[in-house]
Protein backbone atom coordinates (compact mmCIF):
# COMPACT_ATOMS: atom_id res chain seq x y z
CA UNK A 1 0.00 0.00 0.00
CA UNK A 2 1.54 3.23 -1.08
CA UNK A 3 -0.28 5.59 1.89
CA UNK A 4 1.41 8.96 -0.33
CA UNK A 5 -0.42 7.89 -3.22
CA UNK A 6 -3.78 8.08 -0.89
CA UNK A 7 -2.94 10.91 0.67
CA UNK A 8 -2.82 12.41 -2.47
CA UNK A 9 -5.51 10.88 -3.92
CA UNK A 10 -8.15 11.66 -1.17
CA UNK A 11 -8.91 15.01 -2.74
CA UNK A 12 -9.92 13.64 -6.23
CA UNK A 13 -12.37 11.36 -4.39
CA UNK A 14 -13.58 13.96 -1.79
CA UNK A 15 -14.89 16.05 -5.40
CA UNK A 16 -16.41 12.71 -6.60
CA UNK A 17 -18.21 11.67 -3.45
CA UNK A 18 -19.69 15.45 -3.70
CA UNK A 19 -20.67 14.33 -7.37
CA UNK A 20 -22.08 11.28 -6.31
CA UNK A 21 -24.24 12.68 -4.18
CA UNK A 22 -25.27 15.77 -5.86
CA UNK A 23 -25.90 13.50 -8.48
CA UNK A 24 -28.12 10.94 -6.03
CA UNK A 25 -29.73 13.98 -4.55
CA UNK A 26 -31.66 15.16 -7.64
CA UNK A 27 -32.15 11.45 -8.41
CA UNK A 28 -34.13 10.77 -5.69
CA UNK A 29 -35.67 14.04 -4.89
CA UNK A 30 -37.10 13.71 -8.48
CA UNK A 31 -38.17 9.66 -7.86
CA UNK A 32 -40.05 10.59 -4.86
CA UNK A 33 -42.02 13.20 -6.52
CA UNK A 34 -43.10 10.86 -9.62
CA UNK A 35 -43.54 8.17 -7.10
CA UNK A 36 -45.83 10.30 -4.87
CA UNK A 37 -47.85 11.30 -8.38
CA UNK A 38 -47.79 7.79 -9.95
CA UNK A 39 -49.10 6.43 -6.40
CA UNK A 40 -51.82 9.03 -6.66
CA UNK A 41 -52.77 7.98 -10.54
CA UNK A 42 -53.35 4.74 -9.28
CA UNK A 43 -54.68 5.21 -6.07
CA UNK A 44 -57.82 6.95 -7.06
CA UNK A 45 -57.86 4.99 -10.58
CA UNK A 46 -57.19 8.31 -12.83
CA UNK A 47 -58.82 6.75 -16.12
CA UNK A 48 -56.28 6.17 -18.99
CA UNK A 49 -53.70 7.70 -16.70
CA UNK A 50 -53.52 4.72 -14.88
CA UNK A 51 -52.58 2.42 -17.42
CA UNK A 52 -49.71 4.68 -18.72
CA UNK A 53 -48.46 4.80 -15.28
CA UNK A 54 -48.71 0.94 -15.07
CA UNK A 55 -46.75 0.55 -18.12
CA UNK A 56 -44.18 2.83 -17.23
CA UNK A 57 -43.64 0.82 -13.65
CA UNK A 58 -43.43 -1.94 -15.68
CA UNK A 59 -41.00 -0.37 -18.10
CA UNK A 60 -38.57 1.13 -15.70
CA UNK A 61 -38.73 -2.15 -13.03
CA UNK A 62 -37.78 -4.65 -15.67
CA UNK A 63 -34.87 -3.54 -17.35
CA UNK A 64 -31.36 -2.36 -15.82
CA UNK A 65 -30.37 1.12 -15.31
CA UNK A 66 -26.95 0.66 -17.54
CA UNK A 67 -29.50 -0.22 -20.11
CA UNK A 68 -31.84 2.97 -19.75
CA UNK A 69 -28.88 5.39 -19.55
CA UNK A 70 -27.52 4.22 -22.68
CA UNK A 71 -30.43 4.24 -24.55
CA UNK A 72 -31.64 7.78 -23.07
CA UNK A 73 -28.16 9.00 -24.00
CA UNK A 74 -26.60 7.54 -27.05
CA UNK A 75 -29.81 6.38 -27.87
CA UNK A 76 -31.48 9.06 -27.86
CA UNK A 77 -28.83 12.00 -29.30
CA UNK A 78 -29.16 10.09 -32.62
CA UNK A 79 -32.74 10.85 -33.16
CA UNK A 80 -32.08 14.48 -32.58
CA UNK A 81 -33.29 14.65 -28.63
CA UNK A 82 -29.72 15.37 -27.19
CA UNK A 83 -28.82 15.41 -23.06
CA UNK A 84 -26.31 16.54 -21.08
CA UNK A 85 -24.72 13.07 -19.36
CA UNK A 86 -25.51 15.11 -16.14
CA UNK A 87 -28.76 15.51 -16.82
CA UNK A 88 -29.22 12.54 -18.51
CA UNK A 89 -27.81 10.57 -15.26
CA UNK A 90 -30.68 12.37 -13.18
CA UNK A 91 -33.18 11.48 -15.24
CA UNK A 92 -32.42 7.91 -15.80
CA UNK A 93 -32.33 7.82 -11.64
CA UNK A 94 -35.78 9.36 -11.38
CA UNK A 95 -36.91 7.13 -14.35
CA UNK A 96 -35.94 3.76 -12.13
CA UNK A 97 -36.61 5.47 -9.03
CA UNK A 98 -39.84 6.89 -9.77
CA UNK A 99 -41.44 3.80 -10.23
CA UNK A 100 -39.81 1.62 -6.88
CA UNK A 101 -40.98 5.08 -5.03
CA UNK A 102 -43.93 5.03 -6.43
CA UNK A 103 -44.70 1.29 -5.19
CA UNK A 104 -43.31 2.33 -1.48
CA UNK A 105 -46.24 5.14 -1.55
CA UNK A 106 -48.63 3.13 -2.70
CA UNK A 107 -48.45 0.19 -0.19
CA UNK A 108 -48.04 3.08 2.55
CA UNK A 109 -51.39 4.22 0.81
CA UNK A 110 -53.34 1.14 1.34
CA UNK A 111 -52.16 0.50 4.46
CA UNK A 112 -54.50 3.12 5.56
CA UNK A 113 -57.39 1.66 6.82
CA UNK A 114 -60.72 2.42 5.56
CA UNK A 115 -62.06 3.47 9.25
CA UNK A 116 -59.59 6.69 8.98
CA UNK A 117 -61.01 7.74 5.43
CA UNK A 118 -64.57 7.64 6.53
CA UNK A 119 -64.08 9.11 9.65
CA UNK A 120 -62.50 11.88 8.17
CA UNK A 121 -65.43 12.20 5.58
CA UNK A 122 -68.22 11.64 8.32
CA UNK A 123 -65.93 14.99 9.95
CA UNK A 124 -66.98 16.95 7.09
CA UNK A 125 -63.68 17.20 5.52
CA UNK A 126 -63.32 17.41 1.55
CA UNK A 127 -61.09 15.05 -0.55
CA UNK A 128 -57.78 17.76 -0.32
CA UNK A 129 -58.27 17.72 3.12
CA UNK A 130 -58.78 14.24 3.68
CA UNK A 131 -55.35 13.45 1.66
CA UNK A 132 -53.75 16.15 3.60
CA UNK A 133 -54.26 15.26 7.02
CA UNK A 134 -55.33 12.10 6.95
CA UNK A 135 -54.23 9.86 4.34
CA UNK A 136 -50.41 11.05 3.44
CA UNK A 137 -49.14 11.22 7.12
CA UNK A 138 -50.15 7.93 7.77
CA UNK A 139 -49.09 6.68 4.11
CA UNK A 140 -46.33 8.22 4.33
CA UNK A 141 -44.80 7.24 7.50
CA UNK A 142 -45.30 3.32 6.64
CA UNK A 143 -43.54 3.97 3.45
CA UNK A 144 -40.38 5.42 4.74
CA UNK A 145 -38.61 1.92 5.70
CA UNK A 146 -39.05 1.35 1.76
CA UNK A 147 -38.45 5.14 1.37
CA UNK A 148 -35.51 4.70 2.37
CA UNK A 149 -34.46 1.17 1.59
CA UNK A 150 -35.08 3.07 -2.46
CA UNK A 151 -32.84 6.34 -1.57
CA UNK A 152 -29.63 3.79 -0.63
CA UNK A 153 -30.70 1.27 -3.79
CA UNK A 154 -30.25 4.69 -6.17
CA UNK A 155 -27.09 5.80 -4.27
CA UNK A 156 -25.77 2.79 -4.88
CA UNK A 157 -27.08 2.49 -8.49
CA UNK A 158 -24.96 5.51 -9.24
CA UNK A 159 -21.72 3.55 -9.32
CA UNK A 160 -23.32 3.05 -13.17
CA UNK A 161 -23.09 6.25 -14.32
CA UNK A 162 -19.42 6.65 -15.06
CA UNK A 163 -20.38 4.34 -18.26
CA UNK A 164 -21.79 7.47 -19.36
CA UNK A 165 -18.66 9.30 -18.70
CA UNK A 166 -20.01 11.25 -15.81
CA UNK A 167 -16.77 11.59 -13.24
CA UNK A 168 -18.50 9.99 -9.66
CA UNK A 169 -16.60 7.96 -7.54
CA UNK A 170 -16.11 4.61 -9.90
CA UNK A 171 -15.03 7.24 -12.36
CA UNK A 172 -11.84 8.52 -10.25
CA UNK A 173 -10.73 4.82 -9.09
CA UNK A 174 -11.01 3.42 -12.76
CA UNK A 175 -8.80 6.98 -13.69
CA UNK A 176 -6.19 6.00 -11.17
CA UNK A 177 -6.48 2.42 -12.06
CA UNK A 178 -5.94 3.11 -15.97
CA UNK A 179 -3.20 6.08 -15.00
CA UNK A 180 -1.11 4.77 -12.72
CA UNK A 181 -1.75 1.03 -12.15
CA UNK A 182 -2.35 1.86 -8.00
CA UNK A 183 -4.77 -0.82 -8.48
CA UNK A 184 -5.17 -1.80 -4.48
CA UNK A 185 -5.15 1.63 -3.49
CA UNK A 186 -7.39 3.24 -5.73
CA UNK A 187 -10.34 0.30 -5.01
CA UNK A 188 -9.39 0.27 -1.11
CA UNK A 189 -10.29 4.65 -1.36
CA UNK A 190 -13.55 3.70 -3.52
CA UNK A 191 -14.62 1.38 -0.63
CA UNK A 192 -13.87 3.72 2.14
CA UNK A 193 -15.36 6.64 -0.05
CA UNK A 194 -19.10 4.31 -0.12
CA UNK A 195 -18.99 3.14 3.11
CA UNK A 196 -18.53 7.06 4.90
CA UNK A 197 -21.48 7.81 2.47
CA UNK A 198 -23.61 4.49 2.77
CA UNK A 199 -22.93 3.18 6.46
CA UNK A 200 -24.37 6.56 7.98
CA UNK A 201 -27.70 6.65 6.22
CA UNK A 202 -28.22 2.52 6.71
CA UNK A 203 -27.78 3.07 10.12
CA UNK A 204 -30.01 5.68 10.19
CA UNK A 205 -32.33 3.65 8.29
CA UNK A 206 -32.31 0.48 10.51
CA UNK A 207 -32.91 2.97 13.88
CA UNK A 208 -36.26 4.97 11.83
CA UNK A 209 -37.04 1.38 11.18
CA UNK A 210 -37.25 0.70 14.26
CA UNK A 211 -39.17 3.69 15.90
CA UNK A 212 -41.90 3.11 12.98
CA UNK A 213 -42.49 -0.53 14.37
CA UNK A 214 -42.68 0.44 17.76
CA UNK A 215 -45.24 3.36 16.66
CA UNK A 216 -46.98 0.22 14.91
CA UNK A 217 -47.62 -1.88 17.17
CA UNK A 218 -49.48 0.42 20.02
CA UNK A 219 -48.95 3.59 22.19
CA UNK B 1 -35.42 10.42 -44.09
CA UNK B 2 -33.51 7.79 -45.56
CA UNK B 3 -34.36 3.78 -44.87
CA UNK B 4 -35.99 3.03 -41.75
CA UNK B 5 -33.53 2.74 -39.56
CA UNK B 6 -35.19 -0.66 -37.68
CA UNK B 7 -33.57 -2.33 -40.25
CA UNK B 8 -30.22 -2.47 -38.67
CA UNK B 9 -31.30 -4.90 -36.60
CA UNK B 10 -32.52 -7.12 -38.94
CA UNK B 11 -29.57 -7.02 -41.14
CA UNK B 12 -27.19 -9.89 -41.32
CA UNK B 13 -26.95 -11.57 -38.55
CA UNK B 14 -27.00 -8.71 -36.07
CA UNK B 15 -30.46 -10.03 -34.07
CA UNK B 16 -28.77 -13.05 -33.64
CA UNK B 17 -25.32 -11.60 -32.79
CA UNK B 18 -27.53 -10.03 -30.33
CA UNK B 19 -29.07 -12.59 -28.52
CA UNK B 20 -26.03 -14.34 -28.58
CA UNK B 21 -24.77 -11.49 -26.53
CA UNK B 22 -27.99 -11.73 -24.46
CA UNK B 23 -26.72 -15.64 -23.84
CA UNK B 24 -23.56 -14.62 -22.57
CA UNK B 25 -25.22 -13.03 -19.26
CA UNK B 26 -28.02 -14.83 -19.09
CA UNK B 27 -25.53 -17.82 -18.76
CA UNK B 28 -23.49 -15.82 -15.87
CA UNK B 29 -26.86 -14.83 -14.31
CA UNK B 30 -28.26 -18.58 -14.50
CA UNK B 31 -25.00 -20.05 -13.36
CA UNK B 32 -25.19 -17.76 -10.38
CA UNK B 33 -28.55 -17.84 -9.47
CA UNK B 34 -28.38 -22.02 -9.39
CA UNK B 35 -25.42 -21.60 -7.31
CA UNK B 36 -27.11 -18.81 -5.10
CA UNK B 37 -30.39 -21.01 -4.47
CA UNK B 38 -28.94 -23.89 -3.30
CA UNK B 39 -25.81 -21.97 -0.54
CA UNK B 40 -28.46 -19.54 0.13
CA UNK B 41 -30.60 -22.16 1.48
CA UNK B 42 -27.83 -23.34 3.58
CA UNK B 43 -26.54 -19.69 4.56
CA UNK B 44 -30.22 -18.75 5.47
CA UNK B 45 -30.59 -21.96 7.94
CA UNK B 46 -27.17 -21.17 8.95
CA UNK B 47 -28.10 -17.33 9.90
CA UNK B 48 -30.98 -18.64 11.87
CA UNK B 49 -28.97 -20.44 14.30
CA UNK B 50 -28.67 -19.62 17.97
CA UNK B 51 -24.63 -19.10 18.25
CA UNK B 52 -23.92 -15.29 19.00
CA UNK B 53 -20.88 -15.84 16.49
CA UNK B 54 -22.32 -17.36 13.74
CA UNK B 55 -25.01 -14.69 13.69
CA UNK B 56 -22.62 -12.43 13.86
CA UNK B 57 -20.51 -13.16 11.35
CA UNK B 58 -23.15 -14.04 9.10
CA UNK B 59 -24.41 -10.94 9.15
CA UNK B 60 -21.24 -9.18 8.84
CA UNK B 61 -21.22 -10.96 5.59
CA UNK B 62 -24.77 -10.30 4.63
CA UNK B 63 -24.19 -6.34 5.64
CA UNK B 64 -20.66 -5.76 3.61
CA UNK B 65 -21.97 -7.41 0.37
CA UNK B 66 -25.43 -5.18 0.67
CA UNK B 67 -23.87 -1.85 1.22
CA UNK B 68 -21.02 -1.69 -1.66
CA UNK B 69 -22.21 -1.76 -4.93
CA UNK B 70 -22.17 -4.57 -7.20
CA UNK B 71 -20.28 -2.72 -10.02
CA UNK B 72 -17.65 -1.97 -7.01
CA UNK B 73 -17.54 -5.46 -6.60
CA UNK B 74 -16.70 -6.49 -9.74
CA UNK B 75 -13.69 -3.97 -9.76
CA UNK B 76 -12.01 -5.56 -6.23
CA UNK B 77 -12.71 -9.14 -7.47
CA UNK B 78 -11.65 -8.37 -11.25
CA UNK B 79 -8.47 -5.68 -10.91
CA UNK B 80 -7.32 -5.92 -7.14
CA UNK B 81 -7.61 -9.18 -5.79
CA UNK B 82 -6.63 -11.02 -8.73
CA UNK B 83 -3.56 -8.44 -8.84
CA UNK B 84 -3.19 -8.80 -4.47
CA UNK B 85 -3.13 -13.02 -5.26
CA UNK B 86 -1.08 -12.28 -8.71
CA UNK B 87 -3.60 -14.71 -10.03
CA UNK B 88 -5.77 -14.73 -13.23
CA UNK B 89 -9.39 -14.81 -13.54
CA UNK B 90 -11.39 -14.07 -16.36
CA UNK B 91 -14.38 -11.51 -16.29
CA UNK B 92 -16.98 -14.33 -16.85
CA UNK B 93 -15.57 -16.33 -13.66
CA UNK B 94 -15.52 -12.70 -12.05
CA UNK B 95 -18.61 -11.84 -12.75
CA UNK B 96 -19.94 -15.88 -11.85
CA UNK B 97 -18.18 -15.20 -8.60
CA UNK B 98 -19.25 -11.95 -7.48
CA UNK B 99 -22.95 -12.85 -8.39
CA UNK B 100 -22.83 -15.53 -6.61
CA UNK B 101 -21.47 -14.02 -3.50
CA UNK B 102 -24.27 -11.68 -3.57
CA UNK B 103 -26.90 -13.70 -4.40
CA UNK B 104 -26.34 -16.60 -1.45
CA UNK B 105 -26.21 -13.31 1.29
CA UNK B 106 -29.86 -11.85 -0.80
CA UNK B 107 -31.36 -15.27 -0.76
CA UNK B 108 -30.22 -15.82 2.85
CA UNK B 109 -31.56 -13.10 4.36
CA UNK B 110 -35.12 -14.29 2.11
CA UNK B 111 -34.47 -17.53 4.21
CA UNK B 112 -33.85 -16.61 7.16
CA UNK B 113 -36.93 -14.41 7.32
CA UNK B 114 -39.22 -16.65 6.00
CA UNK B 115 -38.32 -19.08 8.87
CA UNK B 116 -38.36 -16.47 11.85
CA UNK B 117 -41.49 -15.00 10.26
CA UNK B 118 -43.51 -18.35 11.36
CA UNK B 119 -45.53 -17.89 14.44
CA UNK B 120 -43.93 -19.78 16.99
CA UNK B 121 -47.12 -21.57 18.14
CA UNK B 122 -46.28 -23.33 14.72
CA UNK B 123 -43.31 -24.85 16.04
CA UNK B 124 -44.78 -25.43 19.45
CA UNK B 125 -48.09 -27.45 18.26
CA UNK B 126 -46.09 -29.67 16.39
CA UNK B 127 -43.81 -30.46 19.42
CA UNK B 128 -47.15 -30.76 21.58
CA UNK B 129 -48.28 -33.41 18.90
CA UNK B 130 -45.53 -35.40 19.28
CA UNK B 131 -43.41 -34.53 16.07
CA UNK B 132 -39.59 -34.69 15.72
CA UNK B 133 -37.24 -32.23 15.08
CA UNK B 134 -36.87 -33.45 11.54
CA UNK B 135 -40.65 -34.16 10.98
CA UNK B 136 -41.75 -30.58 12.51
CA UNK B 137 -39.33 -29.34 9.17
CA UNK B 138 -40.68 -31.41 7.14
CA UNK B 139 -43.96 -31.28 7.27
CA UNK B 140 -44.35 -27.82 9.23
CA UNK B 141 -41.70 -25.20 8.53
CA UNK B 142 -40.38 -25.92 5.09
CA UNK B 143 -44.01 -26.12 3.31
CA UNK B 144 -44.76 -22.74 5.13
CA UNK B 145 -41.86 -21.35 4.75
CA UNK B 146 -41.62 -21.94 1.08
CA UNK B 147 -44.10 -20.42 0.22
CA UNK B 148 -43.06 -17.00 1.74
CA UNK B 149 -39.98 -17.31 0.09
CA UNK B 150 -40.57 -18.28 -3.26
CA UNK B 151 -42.27 -14.68 -4.51
CA UNK B 152 -39.18 -13.28 -2.88
CA UNK B 153 -36.68 -15.54 -4.39
CA UNK B 154 -37.88 -15.40 -7.77
CA UNK B 155 -37.58 -11.24 -7.68
CA UNK B 156 -34.12 -12.05 -6.53
CA UNK B 157 -33.45 -13.59 -9.51
CA UNK B 158 -34.92 -10.94 -11.97
CA UNK B 159 -32.74 -8.49 -9.83
CA UNK B 160 -29.46 -10.70 -10.65
CA UNK B 161 -30.50 -10.99 -14.22
CA UNK B 162 -31.08 -7.10 -14.47
CA UNK B 163 -27.78 -6.36 -12.67
CA UNK B 164 -25.44 -9.04 -14.86
CA UNK B 165 -25.65 -5.98 -17.41
CA UNK B 166 -23.08 -4.91 -15.45
CA UNK B 167 -20.54 -7.59 -16.47
CA UNK B 168 -19.74 -4.90 -19.80
CA UNK B 169 -18.25 -2.75 -17.56
CA UNK B 170 -15.13 -5.56 -16.69
CA UNK B 171 -15.30 -6.09 -20.00
CA UNK B 172 -17.31 -9.12 -20.98
CA UNK B 173 -18.66 -9.11 -24.59
CA UNK B 174 -22.16 -9.58 -24.17
CA UNK B 175 -25.48 -8.00 -25.68
CA UNK B 176 -24.03 -3.99 -25.05
CA UNK B 177 -20.64 -4.54 -26.30
CA UNK B 178 -22.14 -6.57 -29.48
CA UNK B 179 -24.55 -3.76 -29.78
CA UNK B 180 -21.69 -1.33 -30.04
CA UNK B 181 -19.94 -3.15 -32.25
CA UNK B 182 -22.96 -3.26 -34.69
CA UNK B 183 -23.72 0.68 -34.62
CA UNK B 184 -19.96 1.05 -35.02
CA UNK B 185 -20.21 -0.69 -38.25
CA UNK B 186 -23.07 0.47 -39.88
CA UNK B 187 -23.05 4.09 -38.29
CA UNK B 188 -22.36 5.65 -42.03
CA UNK B 189 -25.02 3.78 -43.15
CA UNK B 190 -27.89 4.13 -40.47
CA UNK B 191 -27.17 6.96 -38.63
CA UNK B 192 -29.81 6.19 -36.04
CA UNK B 193 -28.34 2.89 -35.58
CA UNK B 194 -27.69 3.41 -31.67
CA UNK B 195 -31.11 4.14 -31.35
CA UNK B 196 -32.71 1.30 -32.95
CA UNK B 197 -29.86 -0.97 -31.10
CA UNK B 198 -30.29 0.18 -27.58
CA UNK B 199 -34.15 0.02 -28.03
CA UNK B 200 -33.48 -3.69 -29.33
CA UNK B 201 -31.51 -4.55 -25.84
CA UNK B 202 -33.91 -2.74 -23.95
CA UNK B 203 -36.78 -4.34 -25.15
CA UNK B 204 -34.82 -7.69 -24.83
CA UNK B 205 -34.42 -7.33 -21.06
CA UNK B 206 -37.87 -6.07 -21.00
CA UNK B 207 -38.81 -9.51 -22.60
CA UNK B 208 -36.90 -11.45 -19.98
CA UNK B 209 -37.21 -10.04 -16.42
CA UNK B 210 -41.56 -9.13 -17.64
CA UNK B 211 -42.88 -12.68 -17.35
CA UNK B 212 -40.49 -13.45 -14.45
CA UNK B 213 -41.82 -10.40 -12.25
CA UNK B 214 -45.52 -11.56 -13.55
CA UNK B 215 -45.00 -14.77 -12.45
CA UNK B 216 -44.02 -13.98 -8.62
CA UNK B 217 -46.58 -11.03 -8.13
CA UNK B 218 -49.25 -14.04 -9.37
CA UNK B 219 -47.54 -16.14 -6.47
CA UNK B 220 -47.66 -14.16 -4.18
CA UNK B 221 -51.04 -13.31 -4.72
CA UNK B 222 -52.16 -16.89 -4.90
CA UNK B 223 -50.39 -17.70 -1.85
CA UNK B 224 -51.54 -14.75 0.49
CA UNK B 225 -55.27 -15.94 -0.40
CA UNK B 226 -54.86 -19.13 1.16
Amino acid sequence: MDFGFIVKSIPLYVKAAEFTLQLSFWGILLSLFIGLVCSLITYYKVNLLDKVVQIYIELSRNTPLLIQLFFLYYGFAKIGIKFEAYSCAIFGLAFLGGSYMAEAFRSGLEAVSKIQIETGLSIGLNRWQLMRYIILPQAFSIAIPAIGANAIFLLKETSVVSAIALADLMFVAKDLIGMYYKTTEALTMLVVAYLIILLPISLLLTFIERKVRHAGFGD
Amino acid sequence: MQDLGINVIFEGSNLLRLLIGLWVTMRIAIVAIAISVVLGIAFGIVMTAKNRWIQWIARLYLESIRIIPILVWLFIFYFGITKVLHIHLGAEVVSVLVFSLWGIAEMGDIVRGAITSLPVHQRASGRALGLTDLQIYRYIIIPQAVRRLIPAAINLATRMIKTTSLVVLIGVVEVLKVGQQIIEVSILKTPSASFWVYACIFALYFIICYPISLWSKKLELKWQNQ
